[in-house]
């Protein structure tokens, strides 16, 4: 009964926020310059035209009955039409989403797989030189503005020493020869039998990842250090000791095992602002993802695709959240 | 002549570290003063403040210390590498890159000011308010807050500045816009362990009004953690604004903004890798110093956190 009350306030507390994100994208879109009915008809259209037109879209409605009125649409799916591509808003973020996906997908697994390490490593020489090298790491990945990496690392790894392929998701000759099942190349070319394809693509991923993941890893690392110095400090860790058990066996087994919980909303938290990353990412290395679609829209003033982006975007952010909030609930038992 | 000097100095330095203090003047400059004892002896933080001081110098004294005009152009020199005329190399218009970094230094200081002068004082007051009043006041403030945290910090700035129109006035807007909720919560979460303090209850018992304690008790504790997540956070805003300035949304051209410099490098990164590598480096620099200076001053200010 406690957990069902509990649920339902999560729930009630996260459609309250949705509604919130529509209300902020709805007033964005009203304070635009841009004038809707001028876009739809064009500018050479008589003053009756302008009218009816402005009557079509509702605009002569009172402000809150147009916010019903966007609620109800986007609670049907319907985005709008994106100007550029003269599609639904939906149908295109649902055909770019997939690129981004990868992307933070393999960039996140990556941050996992360098941050836990070194902040398991941090914290175990802590105030020794591991502990300051990951520290600095972490202060470098702070500072450094992620599409300026982007582009050193292309000058870098691509131009000069001929490591990684260039920009995109394969190499142009791939480009189009796997049908699009699920939209992520590296899985669509293995469902294919196209090897080839397959490792071109991952190639393709490495250096996008790798400057992506750096972000995750200094966040993950950090939380990472400071989770295991409060376990370090259990007195289960001395008996653990006293026991007679091996260094690693402790700290990898014991105090490890014991934050995998508080970890794993790390981790879902960082997937989220990653996100934010990859907007900067794609245009860097033209991944034709949600960033970029969301950028391109905005260089050429198309508002229905660049808030229907941002409502995908928070969305998509909002339920990490809840995710993480709930995987939590679930895994520990002491917040149950 | 000598030894008295010292001899003052060391005064100075007894009339500071006193453990008595006559009064509240003296025990607040004797607290400031091993504040920054203890802050000296960080090294990385004395680095951190150095580059931003730096920063403010370089902004200060632009137009002395730029050895050419930042918009000044030269189509006969486009694209020359780093060398004795140009240190940092020009630009695809010729443009002395030097130059224009110093330059952009103040812009990059402009958008800093504007944001730390802005988003804080609206989040500390949003936070101290919902804190202190609590109840539906403090519901209603709190799930704003949360709306705006719900949103990635890059992309609302984006949506923003597509409503408003690029530019670098618009960029700050965007920014401090995106920025204030983390504020609210910290002075909330400050506020909620001081307001059943004995001095509160004593305050408003000699008829202070809600305002004048707000005001007057509890924003004043409520800075000191406020100001190292402002420091910590500058190096973030940093990184927007040149982000939005690579997206070609904040400053536009030819306004040597950092970010909008790198863009404007990046046709010729491969060949001309000066022209967008500097730029970057300076954002790195400049926001590598915030961070040093906000770790520096959280170990100061804030003992708590770690």
């Amino acid at each position: 009964m406690r957990t069902l009350k509990r649920c339902l306030g999560l729930i009630a507390s996260v459609a309250f926020t949705l509604f919130g994100l529509l209300l902020v994208t709805f007033l964005i879109g009203r304070v635009v310059p841009i004038d809707p009915v001028l876009a739809a008809i064009g500018d050479r259209a008589g003053a009756d035209a302008y009218a009816r037109m402005r009557a079509e879209l509702g605009l002569d409605l009172p402000l809150w009955q147009q916010f019903l009125r966007y609620l109800g649409a986007v609670l049907q799916g319907d985005l709008g039409d994106s100007v550029l591509t003269s599609r639904p808003v939906l149908e295109d973020v649902l055909r770019v989403f997939p690129a981004t996906l990868e992307l933070a997908t393999v960039a996140v697994a990556v941050g996992a797989a360098l941050g836990v390490p070194a902040g398991v490593v941090a914290a175990t020489h802590r105030g020794r030189w591991p502990d300051h090298v990951i520290r600095l790491l972490g202060l470098f990945g702070h500072s450094v503005p992620i599409f300026w990496l982007g582009l050193m690392g292309l000058l870098l790894f691509y131009a000069r020493l001929d490591w990684v392929p260039g920009p995109g998701r394969v190499d142009i000759f791939y480009e189009g020869m796997v049908e699009a099942r699920t939209g992520i190349v590296t899985i669509d070319a293995l469902l294919a039998g196209e090897t080839d394809i397959f490792w071109n693509a991952l190639h393709h991923l490495l250096l996008p990842t790798a400057i992506l993941g750096l972000y995750s890893v200094a966040y993950i690392a950090r939380m990472t250090r400071s989770f295991m110095l409060d376990q370090l400090r259990q007195e289960y860790i001395v008996t653990a000791r006293v026991k007679g058990l091996s260094e690693a066996r402790v700290v990898w087994r014991h105090a490890l095992g014991n934050i995998a919980v508080p970890l794993t909303t790390v981790i879902a938290l960082s997937y989220a602002g990653l996100l934010e990353g990859s907007v900067l990412t794609e245009t860097v290395f033209a991944w034709p993802g949600l960033g970029l679609y969301i950028t391109n829209s905005l260089l050429s003033a198309d508002m229905n695709a660049v808030l229907g982006g941002t409502l995908v975007v928070g969305t998509v952010f909002i339920g990490l959240n809840l995710l993480s909030d709930l995987l939590y609930r679930l895994l520990d038992p002491r917040a149950r | 002549m000598n030894g008295r000097a010292m001899n003052g100095g060391s005064t100075w330095r007894a009339w500071l570290s006193t453990d008595t203090p006559q009064s509240r003047m003296q025990a607040r400059l004797g607290r400031a003063w091993s504040g920054w004892l203890a802050f000296r002896r960080n090294r990385l933080a004395m680095a951190g403040l150095l580059i931003v001081l730096g920063l403010v110098v370089v902004a200060a004294l632009a137009p002395l210390l730029a050895p050419y005009h930042p918009y000044e152009q030269d189509l006969a020199n486009r694209l020359q590498p780093p060398g004795a005329l140009h240190w940092l190399g020009t630009d695809s218009f010729g443009r002395d890159i030097l130059s224009r970094l110093i330059h952009g230094a103040r812009l990059t200081l402009m958008i800093v000011a504007l944001v730390a002068a802005t988003a804080p004082v609206v989040g500390l007051l949003i936070g101290t308010v919902a804190g202190y009043l609590g109840g539906w006041v403090d519901a209603v403030l709190m799930r704003i807050t949360d709306i705006f945290l719900a949103f990635p910090k890059l992309i609302l700035a984006l949506a923003f500045v597509a409503a408003l129109g690029p530019g670098i006035e618009n960029a700050v807007i965007a920014i401090a816009i995106t920025s204030w909720p983390p504020y609210a919560r910290i002075a909330r979460a400050e506020t909620l362990t001081i307001r059943r303090a004995d001095f509160i209850s004593a305050a408003r018992l000699q008829g202070a009004s809600s305002a004048r304690i707000i005001l007057g008790h509890i924003v004043p504790l409520c800075v000191a953690s406020l100001i190292v997540r402002v420091t910590l956070d500058m190096a973030g805003v940093i990184l927007t604004a040149a982000g939005l300035g690579f997206l070609g949304l904040g400053a536009q051209p030819p306004l040597p903004e950092w970010g909008a410099m790198i863009a404007a490098g990046r046709q010729n990164v491969l060949e001309q890798w000066w022209v967008a590598a500097m730029p970057g480096l300076a954002i790195f620099v400049v926001s590598l110093g915030f961070n040093l200076l906000g770790d520096g001053l959280r170990d100061v200010l804030d003992p708590k956190g770690d």
